[in-house]
């Protein structure tokens, strides 16, 4: 997938806001990538783009040989809070993407998937009635359920708790080594990005902007515990002081 | 099963119970009178009906009240039995002119709340005429009706219409304002149409509010069959309400009172029943 001087520019009531600034980037195939940045920098309106949502201003997004314009059947989206309808219960929430596409549910892959993130037993249960990781693992599903080839992922743990987050991250780690899926993660933790990525890509806000990609070359499986070994900490300085950087005190003032 | 788990823990019962009271109601508390009860309550409410009535037929009866001044409420049921033969057509005819006015009123004001809602600017605009028919009170246009489409039911009908469809409109329009902009992306990222965003997201969205506003849209046009019947024409419970207090007939009076309040209880109760069913999602 290849993203290609996207620029974006929103109109609001006191003036237009610069979020993307040719930004171009490569993800990929099969490669776990994490978008990385402060709030407000476009992280999530980039990934969005990815998934077809948002029109651009300027420049385009490939998957492969197409251009993407508007949701395309190969790339799912996993958004902030699991997003889960409240007024359906979990099956029929996993259902939703096959009945907007007019297609039988994939009963067999619905079932396995359930099994694989342990909600096998919860498809009579409504939202409200799981908890904050239970929700997400079931709009896991959700996304899965149609086997797209690219998940875009957009800040999809920033609501859980430190315990749930830490499990969710190491199943969604399992989930790639066993799928192999493209995977574009957005997140603004950057223990977490550096947890879970090949490559972390950091972007400073106003306007939005790539300022560096890190590869992350510790071997997988990675357990939870390498977050505290000292060669990951150095990673995570690294790249904070570059944010840190990138921002300095004027910077901070000017956004108010 | 659910029941003896409740007895056992009181407090986890009255906690659901209130949960689910909210359920469809949450938006407008004066909604919300129904909800699970506990025996004990359901207990106290049947006794402090049978006080309140057995007090009013003692009093009336020890102080000598006269029939056409307050009937017994022995004699109010009595009057209801043996006038059944007579009030049922009448009946009849007032849920017809509801049931056709709601119809009408209900469904226009359904469909322009969701087309409404889909433009900032007609919505902005179209607003304080629609408050303008909520708050004006459509029985003042009765007897111009009548004088255009005569006394039978079709005034009352288009009183009705007037009546409930405003109030369903703008109950379903704050339904349809609710917009969760991540549930209408991620119908998008799917692959939805914008008629599949309307049937799928927006209308379960809106459900709650939607119900509301039936409920509220039909106990006003009960309240406008009503109130049309007594203006004019020689059919209609209303009508019969004016006809037996002319009369002082005083027990038929109360007993189309009677017939009145469980015709609007019927009401709550169904509407309070389908926001259950369709919008016990909303905690």
């Amino acid at each position: 997938m290849i993203v290609d001087r996207a620029t974006k520019y929103y109109q609001t009531t006191t003036g237009s806001v610069h979020a993307l600034d040719n930004v171009s980037l490569e993800v990929h195939e099969g490669e776990f990538l994490c978008i990385l940045g402060p709030s407000g920098c476009g992280k999530t309106t980039l990934l969005w783009s990815m998934g077809g949502l948002h029109e651009l201003s300027g420049g385009e997004i490939r998957l492969g040989p197409e251009k993407i314009t508007k949701p395309h059947p190969e790339i799912a989206m996993i958004f902030q809070d699991a997003n889960l309808l409240p007024w359906r219960n979990l099956e029929a929430n996993i259902n939703l993407p096959f009945e907007l596409k007019r297609v039988r549910p994939d009963r067999q892959r619905i079932g396995q998937l359930l099994d694989r993130v342990g909600l096998t037993g919860f498809e009579n249960k409504f939202p409200r009635e799981l908890s904050g990781g239970m929700q997400q693992r079931a709009s896991i599903v959700r996304s899965l359920s149609v086997n797209p080839s690219v998940l875009l992922m957009d800040e999809p743990f920033g609501a859980l708790d430190a315990f749930t987050r830490d499990e969710m991250n190491l199943l969604i780690q399992e989930i790639w080594m066993e799928t192999r899926k493209t995977i574009a993660f957005v997140t603004h933790s950057i223990t977490e990005a550096i947890f879970l990525a090949d490559r972390v890509v950091v972007m400073s806000a106003r306007p939005g902007r790539i300022t560096s990609i890190y590869d992350v070359d510790i071997p997988r499986p990675r357990s939870v515990e390498i977050q505290t070994r000292p060669d990951f900490i150095e990673r995570v300085l690294k790249i904070k002081s570059r944010i840190e950087h990138g921002r300095g005190p004027a910077a901070g003032l000017a956004i108010t | 099963m659910e029941r003896t788990a409740g007895d056992q823990i009181p407090e986890f019962n009255r906690k659901q119970a209130a949960s689910a009271g909210v359920g469809i109601s949450g938006m407008t508390s004066a909604l919300a009178l129904g909800g699970h009860r506990t025996k004990l309550e359901v207990l106290v409410i049947i006794l402090v009906a049978v006080f309140i009535i057995g007090g009013t037929e003692f009093l009336l009866t020890i102080f000598k009240v006269p029939q056409y001044v307050l009937p017994k409420p022995s004699q109010i049921v009595m009057a209801l039995f043996t006038e059944w033969k007579f009030l049922w057509p009448h009946l009849l005819i007032t849920l017809y002119e509801l049931f056709v006015g709601f119809a009408i009123g209900g469904s226009i004001g359904f469909i322009m709340a969701a087309v409404i809602t889909q433009f900032p600017f007609v919505e902005k605009v179209v607003t304080p005429y629609i408050l303008l028919l909520v708050t004006t009170p459509m029985l003042a246009l009765v007897p111009l009706l009548i004088l255009r489409f005569g006394f039978g039911s079709e005034p009352r009908i288009i009183a009705v219409a007037l009546a409930s469809g405003p109030m369903v409109m703008i109950n379903s329009a704050t339904g349809f304002r609710r917009v969760d902009l991540a549930k209408i992306a991620l119908a998008r990222s799917f692959g939805a149409s914008t008629l599949q965003i309307f049937t799928k997201i927006r209308i379960p969205m809106a459900m709650p509010m939607i119900i509301v506003g039936l409920m509220v849209g039909s106990i006003f046009g009960l309240l406008t069959t009503i109130g049309a019947e007594m203006v004019g024409g020689a059919e209609g419970l209303g009508n019969r309400l004016t006809y037996y207090s002319a009369l002082i007939r005083m027990p038929q009076f109360f007993a189309i009172i009677l017939i009145l309040a469980i015709l609007g209880i019927s009401i709550y109760v169904f509407f309070f029943w389908l926001g259950k069913k369709w919008a016990s999602w909303e905690a």
